[in-house]
Order: C-alpha cells, then sequence, then structure tokens
C-alpha cells in the first residue's frame, strides 16, 4: 500500500498567544520535501521581534499558568495525547513528507510514541509528592517544587514530533510557558500540532516560533527573558547556548549526540536461534531512520572469532533492506532530511574509503526512479576499519556503519569508551556476568542491553561526556524544569537569645 | 603549506557575509544533526580559549577545532565547500538557503613531516 504527498496550505504563521500570526516582518522561506525536493509550504523566517512577542506571551501567562492545578495541566497533556492519537495517519504522513522517513516509522513509531510522552507527564506529575522533614521537635523543612517561568526549546529534524513531544510535556506539566523553536527543515508537524490543540492550553502558554537558527534560535537562546533552554543538536551550537545562559546565569539542558558502539560478543552465535536473528538485526539497525539518530549505532564491534560468520550475515540482512518511495508502506530507509546532509555523507563515505576503509555493502548516494529521483538517498553501507579513522568518530548522521573486530573484553571496553562522546552503546551476549558487566564499564548515558533503539518514555535518556546533560523521556527531566522552595518553619514560641 | 582550504564558491559566500559582519570565525562542530560541518559565526559571540585549535586562515577567516576533535582529524586535510540546504544551527549562511560542508583528504607523507615539525 502506497500514500500520497499530503496537501499543505501555501503559507503558515507562528503560533504566539493561542494564536496563528505572520511574521512581524513579513519574511518566509520555503520548507521543501526530501522526498522528491517538491516544495511543501512557506514558514515563517522569524526575527528578534517575533521571538519577543513571543517571549511576552509566555511571560504574561507564566503566573496564572504556574497557578493552575496539577489536576488542570494533566488533563489538558492527556488531550493533546488523545488529538495526536485520533489523527494519527494524518501526523504521519506530514512527518514523512517533510523529514524523508518512511510511512511504515511514522506510523508505528514516531507518531504513536510521541502521544505516550504526553500521557507519561501527565501521570508523573499528578503521582509526584514535595518532601517534609521534622529537622527536629519544632523545626519543619518543607520541600515545595516552583517552576522556573518561561523555558526555551530548541528542536532538531530527525524526529521532529517526536523530539517536541520529548521536550513540551515536561515543562508544561511543571507549569512552565514554552517557546520552542522547530528546527527550519522540519516546520510542518509542529505546526500541524498547533492547528489542532490550539484551544487546549490558555494563550501564550504554549508558543512556537519558525526560522533560521541565527536569526530566530540565538535571540530565543540569549534572551534575559527566558529562564531555561533546553538544546537538542551539536557541539559548537551547544556551546554557543551554553555561553548566552551563563550571561543570564541561567540552567540549561543539552543533547548533543554521540558515535554509539554496538558490542557482539562470540556468545551470540553458540546457537541459530531465535536470539541469534535478533540479534542481526540489531546490528542492522544502524539504517533505522537512515541513521539520522543521535543514538544511531554506527560503530558495530564484533568478537574477532565470530567475525566472518557474523558479518556475513550482517551483510546479507543490509542488502534485503528495501529502500524506496517513503510513502509506500513497504519501504525501510527513506531519504536524508536534507540536501547538505545528503552532501555531507557522501564526503564521508569517500574520506573513509582514502583512510583505508573497505566497503562491504553499499558506499554510493542511491539513485531512486520517478518523483523521488530528485529526492536525497544514500545506500545503506558498512565500512569496514579501525577505531581510529574519522569515520570511527565522527557522527556521520547517514545509514552507515563502521565495523571493527575486538578480542576480548578489555578491548572491546576499551574501544567503547575511545570516543568524545556517551550518548548510547549496545551489548549483546548471552553471558549474564558480561551483559551487566560490560554496561557497567561504558561511559554511556543509555546502555542497550540484548536490544537497541527502544526509546520508551519511563526510562531516563542523557549523555555522558560531550553527549550533554539532562535526563529526558523520565520524570527526573521534570526536575530540570523546576526550583525548589525550602520553606523552613519553625514552631518554636520562644527566641534565638542572641539579641 | 596548509590543513585548511576553501572554494571560490564557499570563498564568496564568506565575502558576502563579511560585508555585514566583516569580523567572523568558523568553528568546527562535531556531534548530532548537523554536527561534523564548519559553523561561522560572529568572532565575538564564540568563547575560545586554550582547548581550540587554529587550523588555518581561510578567506580572510579563523578556522578553529577544539583539541580532543583535532586528535581525530589531524591526519586529514580539510576544504570548506559550499552547497544548497536548509543546516540548522546557528551558523551564519543559514539564511542564504546554503550550508558549508568539509570534504576531507589525507594529508600526504610531506605535508604530514611539515606538520609534525611544527
Amino acid at each position: 500500500m502506497s500514500y500520497n504527498k499530503p496537501i499543505f496550505k501555501d503559507t503558515y504563521g507562528n503560533f504566539i498567544n493561542g494564536k496563528f500570526v505572520p511574521p512581524i516582518g513579513g519574511q518566509y522561506f520555503e520548507n521543501r520535501s526530501p522526498i522528491d525536493n517538491s516544495l511543501i509550504a512557506k514558514y515563517p523566517r522569524s526575527q528578534q521581534e517575533d521571538v519577543d512577542a513571543a517571549l511576552e506571551a509566555a511571560n504574561t501567562a507564566k503566573k496564572a499558568w504556574g497557578n493552575t492545578s496539577v489536576t488542570e495541566r494533566a488533563s489538558m497533556l492527556n488531550k493533546v495525547a488523545d488529538i495526536i492519537e485520533a489523527n494519527l495517519e494524518e501526523f504521519a504522513l506530514v512527518e514523512t513528507c517533510d523529514n524523508g522517513k518512511p510511512i511504515r516509522e511514522t506510523l508505528n513509531a514516531d507518531i504513536p510514541l510521541s502521544a505516550d510522552h504526553w500521557r507519561y507527564f501527565a501521570s508523573c506529575i499528578r503521582a509526584e509528592e514535595g518532601t517534609a522533614s521534622e529537622l527536629d521537635q519544632n523545626t519543619l523543612s518543607l520541600n515545595i517544587k516552583e517552576p522556573l517561568g518561561v523555558v526555551g526549546q530548541i528542536i532538531p529534524w530527525n524526529f521532529p514530533l517526536l523530539m517536541l513531544s520529548w521536550k513540551l510535556p515536561p515543562a508544561l506539566a511543571t507549569g512552565n510557558c514554552v517557546v520552542l523553536k522547530p528546527a527550519e527543515q522540519t516546520p510542518s508537524s509542529a505546526t500541524l500540532l498547533m492547528e489542532k490543540i490550539a484551544d487546549v492550553f490558555p494563550p501564550g502558554v504554549l508558543n512556537i516560533i519558525h526560522g533560521f537558527g541565527p536569526e530566530a534560535g540565538k535571540p530565543l537562546a540569549s534572551s534575559a527573558k527566558v529562564d531555561k533552554v533546553a538544546f537538542t543538536g551539536e557541539t559548537t551550537t551547544g556551546q554557543l547556548i551554553m555561553q548566552y545562559a551563563s550571561k543570564n546565569l541561567n540552567p540549561v539542558t543539552m543533547e548533543l549526540g554521540g558515535k554509539s558502539p554496538n558490542i557482539f560478543f562470540n556468545s551470540v552465535m553458540d546457537q541459530d536461534d531465535a536470539f541469534l536473528d535478533k540479534a542481526i538485526e540489531g546490528a542492522v539497525l544502524f539504517a533505522f531512520n537512515q541513521g539520522e539518530v543521535c543514538t544511531c549505532p554506527s560503530r558495530l564491534l564484533v568478537q574477532e572469532d565470530i567475525y566472518d560468520a557474523f558479518m556475513e550475515r550482517v551483510v546479507k540482512r543490509t542488502k534485503a533492506i528495501i529502500q524506496d518511495n517513503p510513502y509506500d508502506l513497504n519501504t525501510m530507509v527513506g531519504a536524508q532530511a536534507s540536501n547538505d546532509q545528503y552532501e555531507k555523507i557522501q564526503s564521508y563515505l569517500k574520506i573513509g574509503i582514502d583512510e583505508g576503509a573497505k566497503v562491504l555493502c553499499g558506499g554510493n548516494a542511491a539513485k531512486l526512479d520517478g518523483d523521488q529521483a530528485n529526492g536525497f538517498y544514500i545506500q545503506p553501507t558498512i565500512l569496514e576499519g579501525h577505531n581510529k579513522m574519522r569515520v570511527f568518530q565522527e557522527e556521520i548522521f547517514g545509514p552507515v556503519v563502521c565495523v571493527t573486530k575486538f578480542k576480548d573484553e578489555e578491548e572491546a571496553i576499551a574501544i567503547a569508551n575511545d570516543t568524545l562522546y556517551g550518548l548510547g552503546a549496545g551489548v549483546w551476549s548471552r553471558d549474564a556476568h558480561q551483559l551487566y558487566q560490560i554496561p557497567r564499564a561504558i561511559e554511556a548515558g543509555r546502555v542497550w542491553v540484548n536490544c537497541y533503539h527502544a526509546y520508551p518514555a519511563h526510562a531516563p535518556f542523557g549523555g555522558y561526556k560531550k553527549s550533554g546533560f539532562g535526563r529526558e523521556t523520565h520524570l527526573m527531566m521534570m526536575d530540570h524544569y523546576r526550583q525548589n522552595k525550602n520553606m523552613l518553619i519553625s514552631y518554636d514560641k520562644n527566641k534565638l537569645g542572641f539579641f | 603549506m596548509n590543513r585548511v582550504a576553501i572554494t571560490d564558491e564557499a570563498a564568496e559566500v564568506v565575502s558576502k557575509i563579511r560585508e555585514k559582519q566583516p569580523d567572523l570565525i568558523f568553528h568546527q562542530s562535531g556531534g548530532c544533526c548537523d554536527g561534523s560541518s564548519p559553523m561561522l559565526l560572529p568572532a565575538e559571540d564564540f568563547y575560545l580559549d586554550n582547548s581550540d585549535i587554529l587550523l588555518g586562515e581561510i578567506a580572510g577567516i579563523k578556522y578553529y577545532m577544539n583539541q580532543d576533535q583535532f586528535d581525530y582529524w589531524k591526519h586529514t586535510h580539510l576544504t570548506v565547500d559550499i552547497t544548497s540546504g536548509r543546516g540548522a544551527s546557528f551558523s551564519l549562511e543559514i539564511p542564504l538557503g546554503m550550508r558549508f560542508i568539509i570534504h576531507s583528504r589525507l594529508l600526504n607523507d610531506k605535508e604530514l613531516d611539515f606538520f609534525i615539525a611544527q
């Protein structure tokens, strides 16, 4: 079964103070679909004044919103989840069109997971309680959580609605107003969501501004009217946002990507069974979402005594991937999100080969026929080499995995940790000791054990090292959006006696 | 000899942006999404210190990379080029509908000897 490109309006606005408004300066940018490079629609090219208007709306709304009962706030979050779920197919189509990922992914992963994150935080805020400690007979320490106020959020283009749904619910549940800027490559699903939920929150609580990083992102990240900034992206912009935050002494959370190792110990091949089949799939998951995942398992580490037999099956499974029209339900790998990504990936394939990496499969751009001839497609690629090569050290953000051998546990851990980043990792084994000890030795915030690429709400996600800090998709994220008010209460009628 | 070069097309884009903002730097990004790409930034915006390596100067602009990233890149020569595309970051060319990208090649023996001696 195949779908068609969804219908869009010609132009869209920013969502500020509960309604859609055109950009004050009247400038727009064209957003194109990476599937066929066709025009989707025009979106606001916002400037400082648009950001200021959104921040003013948020600051005006924050007092009342912070005092809204958690019952009401949770109820609104649940409404958003219901609306996403009720319009699943429409959201999935828009997301596929805007990002280039296959429709089976958006139908089965991006959109249903998005709804679940809204529900998860609606539950968290209802279930949690503050703390009270009796410090002595007459003294009570009471901890009340208070919202920060106004939060700025800047999200990426690889999972547009899902990243929005990781960022917004914990901030809104805890009583903050938000100004969010979607990535300029993928403004569509955030806009569709605002159309559907325009009346759910009071005006000013949730504001969406579109535009470019230097023109709209920077004023948002550096504004003194923001109390916290949350960012997902790359390291240079991460540093810039931290610098801006330092001027305002604001907290930040950062998710800055990785170069995640996926480690296969020899016991995975002890039997040719369902688990081995799962492990082979686990190795091929590098191609999931065209490799445009912060935790893409882009370094494949295989124990040397099973290397040849294991890789034979991994290559065979990779070659069986269906790369075709993203609107077709059978398609497994779609288009890269933009031309510059497409060019960058090809540049990495070249330097990988120059450095001596051997191409086990793929290695080129993929040329599709028909409407897709103008789209941005890369063949799922396996490069064999060693961990000091640049393709083993840099996030390519394409369907490209680099494979190397290791001798024993010690070498596996050394290679796994020889990276600037520490976001994700995978460990595959039938040995119960390895299943605990190896993950504990890996410097990464998320280690998948005998699985990969699961992102359920209720399991914290975040990085070590240059991958950033903060833990999303879990109730611990709520404290990244809050102050702690400590009330220290004396029930003693007697004076101190000092004066 | 240099570690970093720039194509004429990319240099033209730099010149165009410099008409409005004369004092710029390139900083090599790493990590997620739009990482592994050069970022063109106002020089006063980005805090540089001893942990940033100056790779060279292209189109009148200094090109920096963080030391720990440089450790993995130092055997390669970089050429900054420009392509059409919609990057998401704070890099200044993005509003033009273009994006700087890097082409890399291995340094040859002569170049390696030269840079080791430095």
